[in-house]
């Protein structure tokens, strides 16, 4: 294509740069360059000339400091004494936390949920419609505050579990489901690194023998293709898998002398002691995030099916296919296309909608950095800040993830 | 043959029966309900299942509401009338419905205004919403703003007669200069609006009497569901022509103002909304000239509206991508220039596929302002969270009023997105 | 479109407040969008607090979100409670109207930078008076309207009579206040353990502790009582015996200040001193007159020149007692015996009757 169009040399007036298509974006970018450097300085002399009237500073010494306060459920050891930047973390794997299981569970509501709803069962079609509006249509803060509540009104209090001769006994002798949490037995290692105080090493050793044995099932799985697509007859593999996957992991842990750490109604006069304990905040929390999240997914879901053409469910009856088997081969695999990504942008509302945690008491970033921190050392504009860069990289690696996923399931055209 | 057939099938009826009505399961309710309810075994558990949920549902909550009390001074009154039966205490939805509604400062005696305003509301939202009204109702969505205003804040009727005035005679020079050039129109026009401002900044003073009329409401008093209802309108109605603003600049072949544009969408999109209030809440005072602090309700204004406008953008700039090529291509062959095909050609449609989505975003927007009861601001949640579950009377209480609240954003957003599953349908102009 | 400014009254010589017109005038020339004229702008931080409350007819007070008895809007949307009645004092003193205050509801998080930035030109929300907020935060807090410390609640049926023995127990805490801070430092220095339930609101906190969702309930023990008095049985819970932490609530202004800073501190004091003099609001304005007390007649300003050295006029301390009574009054109709809340005196008595409250002369 030749320019021709555009006029050749001549000498340069002012007013091109506002008539001629060549100067004049770099005119209109130079104009929201000044005005954008102006802002920013505009804003940064007030800062600091708020700051230096106030007297105040911009430090981040604070974060070295004692931070002074407990939690109540802490991933990874701390203390009153530990450092605000170590009450942070707790707070950041808090948020991850609650943010995984979320999304977790949430998909599991949305689908049981959204697939009920295309249900030929007039009584649960019309259930489902009820649970996704009532759940859409009222703020997630009202939905927090009312299920925390319900749950610690519901729930009976540990009281009922303690004691020589409790009025209710552990279920199965495993189990207790109070309004301050679940108690459940927790794995502990007898034999493994660290001696009887335990070591994270323990689990990675576990974790890493159950990667090992995912690779080679896989492998397993690939060479029994092969063999199919080599003989067309498929090899039985399957206990050959269930030996990969126990087999190993059953030795480690006969290794490392596992053993189970069981709640005791005894220890204690006011909680039971021993075992894991979930605490109420965060199962509040995570059903409340999940079953509102759910509401959205189910429309995904339900939405994401029905954008499946009719013509397809027919084409698969036609070859034969069982109405499971439409489902599973044909339907499901087309919907996924539409549901994942706004499936995704739901997962990133849960981890954002989990700040909402302050109001249930769960130590999550926005309640230590962003609560406590905060409020004992008054250093507004340094916590909110760091509080936004972490939400942001958060942001930023999901929807990265997303990128990812989107091109690589995109339908190749042309 | 066949006579001999004939004659010897003498049992041959010759009047068809009457019809018989079909058997009780395959007519009426009892076959709906075998194929509704219980078609499979396993959906017959699923309706038994349903049906056990619903009875604990309503079992726990209906005698609790039907014995409900509607007339008590406090809780300690309620329980002495309920007498140990169990029963809820809505007394105290009607003991504190003003606050509920408008706040505990907004001055008791001008209820009526904030009631008219919504009203108006009503009205100046229909001809948006529903496109077979007269188009001549605009004139009332145009004048709301200016009329609501005057209407909640009050003070003297000049300061929106004046923005009014300048947003016309912008409008003017738009309109004389456009032909022109879209820039200078709309540059010029941008500009007069502000020169005319700067001037009623001089007159306004003037002529304001020394007791408007409405008398004047600082913007603190404002609360309860009326400040719901207007950080959401304000912030969506401000958020629309930023979202559009920043979907084009996304879109932009110009890379400053791209990436500035994307920037600011991806940021604003990967923080939680109750941050941003953080900011509006502790932060952005530090950020305004030293000599003066602008009010914490302009501040969360500012922060949600920005929130509102990057998820806006994200929707626009859908609608944009659903466009054909075409669309953009024929506008160039007609030798239109940039602001030409947008403003008559792309955004008249993108806008239209985007509806729907911005209707959504809207109800999550609406829904999010209780976020601001975190930030000491009290909305419908801050006024229950604080003022009334502190004082003396109803300390105690919980489901009451949270069902309110419930049932009042309900009836709300459900009505928002009927309206928006209707636009839909109605939009829905191609053929499946 | 505009915003309010307000002329500059440091430079005029000490006028009679109570005359003072509301002399707001319209500026012209700050333009800012239609929406912001409800910018309503406040004072600034830089400029005297005094000039710039004189100006603008209107104290800007920074108080709870609500807690009973100290600072919560009643049923008509009236501030009512123990801080209030300190702003409405400061109102009258300064501006001659304990009505002109526009109360500024704070949160934990909020509070320290409403003050910071000039939103607010005091603050009075039950604030611990600590070193770190009075050094690092740049606040000065001009002296204690109510001593406070930290004490647990608990069900009778739990059997427990020192919180010693809460070893193990479910805490819930209001956070905001230094309660954290203190909660971790008793449990750590007895050696026993706690689960923590921090929650923002009071409210919530009830219900978490009526609930069974933690043993014990821990904030002031000020907010204890008037919590409790609130339950539907309050004899089943009582108030342990232990007060695990010193909290001196006082009032307190921006740092640098040093006028504003004394006429806040000077009224406080002069509530307290009424109070130890026995002027109250009853008698106020006879004893202007007939008082032969010199500190009496200094106070309400019938001699000596004590107000205007704080650049107010005579009256300024008669106002404030006159309007919202001595500090035993205020006490007694806010959260005295005879209110819901029911607090007793205690260390809040005057120093001539055991207590701690010891305001400097009026000299």
């Amino acid at each position: 294509m030749s320019t021709t169009t555009d006029p050749q040399g001549g000498t340069f007036r002012l007013s091109m740069l506002l008539n001629d298509s060549r100067y004049r974006s770099l005119t209109l970018q130079a104009i929201a360059a000044i005005i954008l450097a102006l802002a920013i300085f505009q804003l940064y002399s007030n800062l600091a000339e708020n700051l230096r009237i106030a007297g105040l500073n911009i430090s981040y010494a604070f974060l070295g400091t004692p931070a002074g306060y407990d939690l109540n459920q802490t991933l990874i050891d701390y203390n009153s004494q530990s450092s605000n930047l170590r009450a942070a973390f707790v707070g950041i794997l808090n948020t991850l936390l609650v943010a995984v299981l979320g999304c977790i569970t949430a998909t599991v509501f949305g689908v049981i949920a959204g697939v009920l709803r295309l249900s030929n069962n007039w009584l649960v079609r019309k259930l489902m419609a009820f649970y996704v509006e009532i759940f859409r249509n009222i703020p997630v803060l009202i939905w927090i505050i009312i299920i925390f509540t319900i749950m610690t009104a519901v729930m009976p209090g540990p009281k009922l579990y303690l004691g020589a001769e409790p009025e209710r006994e552990l279920i199965g002798g495993l189990f207790a489901f109070t309004n301050r949490g679940i108690y459940v037995p927790a794995p502990f290692f007898t034999s493994g690194f660290g001696g009887e105080e335990g070591s994270g090493l323990n689990w990675l050793l576990v974790i890493g023998v159950l990667v090992a044995s995912f690779f080679a099932a896989r492998f397993v799985t690939a060479s029994a293709n092969a063999k199919q697509a080599e003989t067309g007859v498929r090899p039985n593999t399957m206990y050959l898998n269930l030996a990969i996957w126990f087999v190993p992991v059953a030795i480690v842990l006969f290794i490392l002398g596992l053993s189970w750490d069981m709640p005791d109604p005894l220890a204690n006069r006011f909680n039971l002691r021993g075992g894991l304990q979930i605490g109420a905040p965060l199962i509040a929390l995570w059903f409340a995030l999940s079953i509102y999240t759910g509401a959205f997914i189910a429309e995904n879901v339900r939405a994401g099916i029905q954008a499946v053409s009719k013509g397809q469910t027919e084409a698969a009856s036609a070859l034969g296919l069982r109405p499971g088997r439409t489902m599973s081969l044909v339907v499901l695999p087309q919907a996924l296309r539409v549901i994942i990504p706004p499936l995704i942008s739901q997962y990133l509302n849960i981890t954002k909608n989990s700040s909402l945690a302050i109001v249930v008491g769960y130590a999550d970033i926005t309640a230590t950095l962003g609560g406590i921190t905060l409020n004992q050392t008054g250093r507004a504009i340094e916590c909110v800040l760091l509080l936004m860069a972490f939400y942001l990289i958060i942001s930023l690696l999901i929807s990265m993830g997303m990128n990812v996923y989107n091109n690589a399931m995109k339908l190749k055209e042309r | 043959m066949s006579d001999l057939h004939a004659h010897s099938v003498s049992f041959v009826r010759t009047e068809t029966i009457p019809q018989s009505a079909p058997p009780m399961t395959a007519s009426g309710p009892l076959r709906w309900g075998r194929e509704n309810l219980f078609a499979t075994p396993a959906n017959g558990a699923l309706t038994l299942v349903a049906l056990f949920a619903i009875y604990l549902i309503l079992s726990a909550t209906v005698p609790w509401i039907l014995n409900g009390v509607w007339n008590a001074g406090s809780l300690s009154e309620c329980r002495e009338i309920l007498n140990g039966t169990k029963g809820a205490c809505f007394a105290v939805l009607a003991d504190r419905w003003d606050q509920l509604i408008f706040g505990y400062s907004y001055p008791a005696d001008e209820y009526w205004r904030p009631t008219l305003a919504f009203i108006l509301m009503l009205v100046a939202i229909a001809p948006v919403l529903f496109f077979d009204l007269p188009r001549k109702l605009l004139i009332v969505t145009a004048l709301f703003p200016f009329v609501a205003f005057w209407l909640i804040w009050g003070g003297t009727i000049w300061t929106p007669i004046f923005a009014l005035v300048g947003f016309v005679v912008g409008y003017f020079v738009y309109a004389r200069f456009v032909t022109r050039s879209f820039a200078i129109g709309f540059f010029g026009g941008i500009a007069a609006a502000l020169a005319t401002w700067w001037v009623s900044g001089f007159i306004v003073p003037t002529l304001a009497p020394e007791e408007p009329f409405l008398s004047s409401v600082p913007s603190r008093d404002l609360g309860g569901y009326m400040l719901n209802m207007m950080l959401g309108v304000t912030c969506v109605s401000l958020s629309l022509p930023l979202g559009i603003a920043l979907a084009l600049g996304r879109q932009s072949s110009m890379p400053l103002i791209k990436y500035l544009c994307v920037i600011f969408i991806e940021f604003i999109r990967g923080v939680p909304l109750i941050t941003l209030l953080f900011v509006a809440s502790v932060m952005l005072s530090y950020f305004f000239p030293p000599e003066r602090t602008v009010d914490l309700f302009i501040r969360v204004v500012i922060m949600i509206t920005m929130f509102s406008s990057a998820y806006i953008a994200e929707v626009i700039r859908g609608g944009l991508a659903a466009l054909p090529k075409g669309q953009f291509e024929a506008a160039d062959s007609l030798g239109l220039d940039y602001a030409q095909a947008m403003r008559l050609i792309i955004l008249p449609q993108a806008l239209k596929i985007s509806i729907p989505g911005i209707v959504n975003i809207a109800v999550g927007l609406f829904k999010d302002t209780t976020l601001v009861s975190v930030i000491s601001m009290f909305d419908i949640i801050g006024m229950i969270r604080g003022p009334i579950l502190a004082s003396t009377d109803w300390a105690g209480l919980y489901w009451e009023l949270f069902l309110f609240a419930c049932a009042v954003f309900f009836v709300v957003c459900y009505g928002i997105s009927q309206y928006s599953q209707w636009l839909e349908r109605r939009l829905a102009t191609d053929h499946r | 479109m505009y915003r309010l400014r307000y002329p500059k009254v440091s430079d005029q010589p000490p006028i009679n407040v109570a005359d003072y017109q509301e002399e707001v005038t319209m500026n012209k020339s700050v333009l800012f969008g239609a929406m912001t004229v409800a910018a309503l702008a406040a004072g600034a931080a830089a400029a005297g607090t005094l000039d710039d409350v004189k100006a603008r007819g209107k104290l800007n007070c920074g108080v709870t979100t609500g807690l009973a008895g100290f600072a919560a809007p009643d049923a008509n949307g009236e501030w009512k409670g123990f801080d209030v009645a300190v702003c409405r004092a400061v109102a009258a003193a300064v501006l001659g109207d304990a009505t002109a205050v526009e109360f500024v509801p704070t949160t934990g998080k909020t509070r320290f930078t409403a003050l910071a930035s000039g939103e607010i030109d005091m603050l009075a929300r039950n604030t611990t008076w600590t070193l770190s907020r009075d050094v690092d935060l740049k606040f000065d807090f001009v002296g204690v309207n109510y001593y406070d410390g930290q004490g647990f609640m608990v069900p009778k049926e739990l059997g427990v009579s020192s919180a010693k023995d809460l070893d193990g127990a479910t805490v819930c805490i209001q956070t905001g206040t230094t309660t954290e801070l203190n909660l971790a430092d008793f449990f750590r220095a007895n050696n026993i353990s706690y689960e923590p339930v921090p929650i923002e609101t009071n409210a919530e906190g009830t219900q978490q502790y009526l609930a069974g969702a933690c043993d014990t309930y821990t904030t002031d023990a000020s907010g204890l009582a008037s919590t409790r008095a609130t339950f539907e049985n309050p004899g089943d819970h009582t108030l342990l015996p232990e007060i695990i932490s010193k909290e001196p609530l006082g009032p307190l202004v921006r740092h640098g200040d040093n006028e504003w800073g004394d006429i806040v501190r000077w009224t406080l004091n002069a509530l307290i001193t009424a109070e130890e003099l026995g002027v109250s609001s009853a008698n106020v304005t006879e004893m202007t007159t007939s008082t032969t007390n010199p500190e009496i007649a200094r106070l309400l300003g019938s001699e000596g020149t004590l107000g205007e050295m704080l650049g107010l006029d005579a009256d300024w301390a008669k106002r404030a007692i006159e309007t919202q009574g001595n500090y035993g009054e205020i006490f007694a109709k806010n959260i005295g015996e005879d209110t819901p809340i029911g607090l007793a005196r205690g260390l809040n008595a005057q120093w001539t009757d055991g207590g701690l409250l010891y305001s400097p002369p009026f000299r």
